[in-house]
């Protein structure tokens, strides 16, 4: 791990409201540096600007004040070298398994051969390659989010933004999923930002943990994992593991009661 | 073939044997209806013959015209008014009443700006199915996930090449089904017009024959238009059950 690859520096987002009225402090400020090659999560709770905080890496939307930068550069629009996996299936239907990995280098300027043997290269890193003719209906859900990390790896990101991957999965799949997303991880070499809800999840796969406030989100702490490179889900074994979530927890706690009696619970 | 297919079969049959009877046992007169098996017989004499195919050849290019322009001018107009908010707005009012103005109503007016060609007929044909397929393209664009619109812009896809490789795939099954509208209201304003005011086409030459007590001609003409409807809205029905197969929603 060396410098900073991404940088958010007295980051906020404010919603303007439909009625003209003051908007919605949705994120911020936040400051934080990210290494590069390191696997950094963010938990917080529901509402306090996670995915917001994603999109602006992403370039999805702009910060209302303060900047964001990746390898050194302001993000204005979609950034080159950054590749996004979302929660909800983003399965092209009418694609198959092939088709939708393909999508991923429709704007690059590879000729067809290394178009062909780089697709070939990422379905059979996510295990698609006896599916690479399936359309998603015909996979399950695990699949069908194989396949879209397959798409996004195949631009080869540097930055690889992950947004509650594999929220909508079971548990067992969650886990066998992490191991391959710190495979593809320890392969490629990407800086990681991922969103997760799961303490666990964040606790197995990061390096760092962000914990963020209720809205507006703030990040209230940084965790340190300690745990090896070569690690995967076999760390939550680990005596240590359950103290690291503890510690996550006991940041996170007061701050998502904050967002339950927001919400009248 | 599948059992629901047998039971299709055999309702037809079933139904077409009745009217054989109905017309054979005089419950249905022969100058109001020939028994099936005659409307076959003249069907068979009617294409063998080739006679009424300079009209069938016309109509049948008006429908495709019609059909061709209210598809693709409805596509783009849906795809354009999704994109613009406000535009959208503005129109909805007149796509949510615009099937209770009597559009045959304008045909004589169409006679003044366009002559007593095909062009009335056809415009007609247009303006009865446009509407519908804007109305079904919005339906469909409204449920794109936003998910795949966030890839899209992912991918740094212009706005033409996310409608054209993104939000128009997914709407697909949505596509078809304007295509079978923009079909159906071609076939009734072409032919409908052609009844009315035209002095050829198939529907004239229906409309002349049933003056005429011609049912030798009249019911062979609406035989054949109701096979080329029926085997044009098969195929595309065919192609959208495929579609959606191919998604899992079958």
């Amino acid at each position: 791990m060396s410098a900073a690859h991404v940088t958010l520096r007295g980051v906020t987002k404010v919603f303007p409201a439909s009625d003209g009225g003051p908007g919605v402090h949705a994120l911020g400020p936040i400051d934080v540096d990210i290494k590069k090659g390191e696997f950094f999560a963010v938990v917080g709770p529901s509402g306090c600007g996670k995915s917001t905080m994603l999109e602006l890496l992403a370039g999805l939307t702009v910060p209302s004040e303060g900047r964001v930068e990746f390898e050194g550069k302001p993000i204005r629009g979609i950034p080159d070298g950054v590749g996004v996996v979302f929660q909800e299936d983003a399965c092209f239907p009418w694609l198959s398994v092939q088709g939708n990995v393909e999508f991923g280098l429709r704007r690059s300027n590879l000729d067809a051969a290394e178009k062909a043997a780089r697709v070939a290269a990422a379905i059979r890193m996510m295990g698609l390659s006896d599916f690479a003719r399936a359309y998603p209906a015909q996979l399950s859900g695990g699949m069908r989010q194989r396949v879209c990390i397959a798409r996004t790896l195949v631009v080869q990101p540097r930055l690889i933004l992950l947004d509650e991957p594999f929220g909508a999965l079971d548990q067992q799949t969650r886990l066998l999923m992490g191991d391959e997303v710190l495979k593809l991880w320890r392969e490629t070499g990407a800086t990681v930002f991922l969103i997760t809800h799961a303490l666990d999840e964040a606790a197995m796969l990061a390096d760092r943990i962000g914990v963020m406030s209720a809205r507006p989100g703030t990040l209230i702490d940084v965790v340190e994992t300690n745990w090896p490179r070569g690690r995967d889900s076999r760390i939550v074994e680990r005596e240590n593991f359950g103290a690291l979530t503890s510690r996550l927890w006991k940041s996170l706690r007061d701050e998502s009661m904050k967002t339950m009696g927001r919400m009248g619970i | 073939m599948t059992t629901v297919r047998i039971y299709q079969v055999v309702v037809i049959a079933a139904f077409v044997a009745l009217l054989e009877a109905l017309c054979l046992m005089g419950f249905i007169d022969k100058i109001t209806m020939p028994p099936p098996h005659i409307i076959a017989r003249d069907f068979y004499k009617l294409i063998v013959g080739r006679r009424y195919f300079h009209e069938i050849g016309q109509s049948m290019i008006n429908v495709l015209i019609a059909f061709g322009s209210a598809f693709v001018i409805g596509v783009i107009t849906g795809t354009v008014l999704h994109a613009y908010r406000r535009a959208r707005e503005v129109m909805d009012p007149l796509f949510a009443t615009y099937y209770a103005i009597p559009i045959f109503a304008f045909y004589p007016l169409f006679i003044m700006i366009f002559g007593l060609g095909d062009g009335p007929q056809v415009l007609i044909g247009y303006m009865l199915g446009v509407v519908a397929v804007i109305v079904t393209i919005l339906n469909g664009l409204d449920r794109v996930p936003r998910v795949l619109k966030k890839t899209a812009m992912i991918g740094r896809l212009s706005p033409f090449e996310t409608a054209w490789r993104v939000t128009l795939p997914f709407c697909a099954p949505f596509l078809l089904t304007a295509a079978k509208l923009a079909l159906a209201y071609a076939f009734i304003g072409v032919i409908g017009s052609e009844f009315i005011m035209a002095r050829s086409g198939m529907g004239y030459e229906i409309g002349h024959a049933y003056t005429n007590f011609d049912n030798a001609t009249m019911y062979p003409l609406i035989l054949l238009l109701l096979l080329i409807s029926i085997v044009a809205n098969g195929l595309l029905s065919a192609w959208e059950k495929r579609l959606l197969a191919r998604r899992g929603q079958a």
